[in-house]
């Protein structure tokens, strides 16, 4: 447990920001997810959005109908409420998700900014791996598609997810952003920055450091993929993505279906306790993958 | 119907915005002046979420294919029915076959031109506003091009004569420098004290870089605290866990120049946050130009929470007037 005593701040007279904790923990995201959902449950009248994110959340709403002091104090009282994580069950999605590594569209991209980086003679992958002591890139993604991550926010654009895995905080993979941030990146980009894993959702800027891209959409406007028929974005904070690594040939059948729109992601319900992926990160991992792939 | 001739630097389709949808990572639009927004809607009668049009610097070239009633209000971008000048913060009416053109920008930097009924565009998500990045809502999803053919919607509730004016009191001017009120907070305690009072002295100049994103501000280098920096920050002092950004709030990626984030910004990311502008200055934020100065003033929340006061009720008293006539 963090001793970290949670910050309340106004942003602006529409938000609150409360951050959980400096650093990124399970433990902040699990507890910052508890107070979302609790505060959500409550239905308070005024409150617009219900934001949260990875060590920290964010509420927006109409001061004509709530006085920003007085949603601190309801969100200060559902904080002392939750004194364990323990009886907090999530509810989720375990989702099988295909990247290709090392392709040749996200180096292409990646070799146009080799100026903005910190080391422009390695790739992303190479410098990466060094820099976290695996002997090669593919150790490197080994080690990224041996344990599954938490969904642990969405956002910066819609649907983007930041993953974190969920492995003992010596096994984290961290990484640098850009020097400066890249004019371009491709859509489905598959990028790691911080302690972040993330794909993003459309072609645009980025600095998180490129290691390929997901075959697989996770933002469609059009929403003729069955999973996008509710949303137009597809990860949900809570969900467990797994990347599995895949051959071009896999790539290309999934480009495909997504084409003449069969796609549909692989994907199981599962119930866990945050206590139990803390606790035990590597057998929850073993559970996760178990219920994935042989349920 | 109008039929689009030339569609000026960056016109687009913008109501008050998609609410509600930040958890996703979607950002509100909408239009980025929202009291010039309401004051064009009450002109000619329609109901306060019909969309409008939203013209940066230099406007568009329009064709009426209908007779009705229009209203510009906004930044002074003097507006002209075929090529004679009309007053904006009036209603005006236009018959089918009338051509609207405007002059060079003159102060402010967006102008909202309402017709009766709204602009029709299909509503996505509650809203009909564009927000081009990831291609939605609006006209296709973008800014105007010429040819473009925009239908009027139906969200008309009282017809206003013509020659209707906003009283002169409720009427903004733009001037060259700003002071635009902030509340500091988020992660303000990452700047040392030093850097919090240049942040709130210095004139700052807005950069080219200035759009419905955000706006980016030039002066001097800011300094954050030392410290080692926390797990999944990442290395640069101004970097924090990836959290929620509002609507307003500014962060100084590496200390360099500040970034204010609007209505169609990013929702999150890894940079420190360390005040954000009050709900009724972003009003005054969206007239404000590149190369035009800006002064950063800490207010309190009940300021803040009185300004708001202030403009509701200028827009209410702007509503009693026009349907007192």
């Amino acid at each position: 447990m963090s001793h970290f005593e949670p910050r309340y701040s106004y942003g602006g007279d529409e938000f609150i920001f409360v951050e959980m904790d400096e650093a990124m923990s399970l433990d902040a995201n699990f507890r910052a997810m508890s107070i979302t959902r609790t505060l959500k449950e409550k239905e308070i009248p005024g409150i617009m959005d219900i934001c949260p994110s990875n060590a920290s959340y964010m509420v927006r709403f109409i001061p004509e109908e709530i006085h920003p002091d007085k949603l601190i104090g309801e969100l200060k009282q559902i904080e002392k409420s939750i004194q364990s994580l323990n009886d907090f069950e999530i509810h989720a999605r375990i989702v099988d998700v295909p990247i290709l590594f090392d392709d040749p569209w996200t180096h292409e991209a990646l070799m146009r900014f080799r100026d903005r980086h910190q080391d422009p003679n390695s790739t992303d992958l190479e410098y990466a791996a060094r820099i976290n002591g695996f002997k090669s890139k593919q150790d490197l993604i080994q080690a990224i598609s041996d344990s599954p991550f938490l969904v642990s926010m969405v956002g910066f654009v819609p649907g983007l997810p930041w993953c974190y895995q969920m492995v003992p905080r010596e096994q984290q993979i961290e990484v640098p952003k850009y020097v400066r941030p890249r004019t371009y990146t491709p859509e489905r980009a598959f990028g790691f920055g911080g302690a972040f894993a993330a794909i993003y959702p459309v072609q645009g800027a980025g600095g998180y450091q490129l290691f390929g891209v997901a075959a697989a959409p996770i933002y469609q406007k059009e929403q003729t993929l069955p999973d996008f028929r509710d949303s137009l974005v597809f990860p949900k904070q809570g969900d467990i993505f797994r990347f599995r690594s895949i051959s071009m040939d896999e790539f290309e059948a999934v480009r495909t279906k997504v084409e003449n729109g069969t796609f549909k992601y692989l994907t199981k319900e599962i119930t866990f306790t945050p206590d139990e992926v803390i606790e035990n990160p590597r057998k929850f991992s073993e559970t996760v993958l178990g219920r994935l792939y042989h349920d | 119907m109008i039929n689009v001739l030339k569609p000026g630097i960056q016109t687009t389709v913008q109501d008050n915005g998609r609410i509600g949808f930040y958890e996703i990572g979607m950002p509100p639009s909408g239009a980025m002046d929202k009291y010039s927004f309401a004051m064009a809607n009450l002109l000619v009668g329609n109901e306060e979420n019909a969309a409008a049009l939203e013209i940066t610097y230099m406007g568009p070239e329009l064709e009426f294919r209908t007779d009705t009633t229009i209203a510009l209000t906004g930044g002074e971008i003097p507006p002209k029915v075929n090529g004679e000048p009309i007053p904006m913060w009036e209603t005006v009416a236009v018959k089918s076959g009338d051509r609207l053109s405007f002059d060079f920008v003159k102060t402010g930097a967006r102008v909202y031109l309402a017709v009766a009924g709204g602009i029709d565009v299909p509503v996505i998500l509650g809203s009909r506003s564009t927000y081009t990045l990831c291609g939605i809502g609006g006209y296709q999803g973008r800014a105007l091009q010429a040819n473009d053919v925009l239908e009027i919607a139906n969200m008309h509730k009282r017809p206003i004569p013509p020659g209707t004016r906003i009283p002169a009191e409720l009427i903004p001017t733009f001037a060259k420098s700003h002071e635009i009120r902030v509340i500091m907070g988020l992660c303000s305690y990452r700047l040392t004290e030093e850097s919090k009072r240049t942040f709130l002295s210095i004139d700052w100049t807005v950069t080219p870089e200035a759009n419905r994103v955000g706006y980016r501000f030039k002066g001097e280098r800011l300094s954050f605290v030392p410290r080692e920096q926390p797990f999944g920050a990442g290395s640069n002092p101004s970097n924090v866990v990836d959290l929620g950004y509002p609507i307003g709030s500014i962060q100084i990626p590496d200390g360099i120049e500040p970034i204010s984030l609007l209505n169609d910004a990013v929702t999150g990311g890894g940079y420190a946050t360390v005040a954000t502008v009050i709900s009724t200055d972003l009003n005054r934020m969206a007239q404000i130009k590149t190369n035009e100065k800006v002064r950063f003033v800490s207010v309190t929340l009940e300021e803040a929470l009185q300004a708001r006061r202030q403009t509701k009720a200028d827009i209410a008293k702007a509503r009693d007037f026009i349907g007192g006539n």
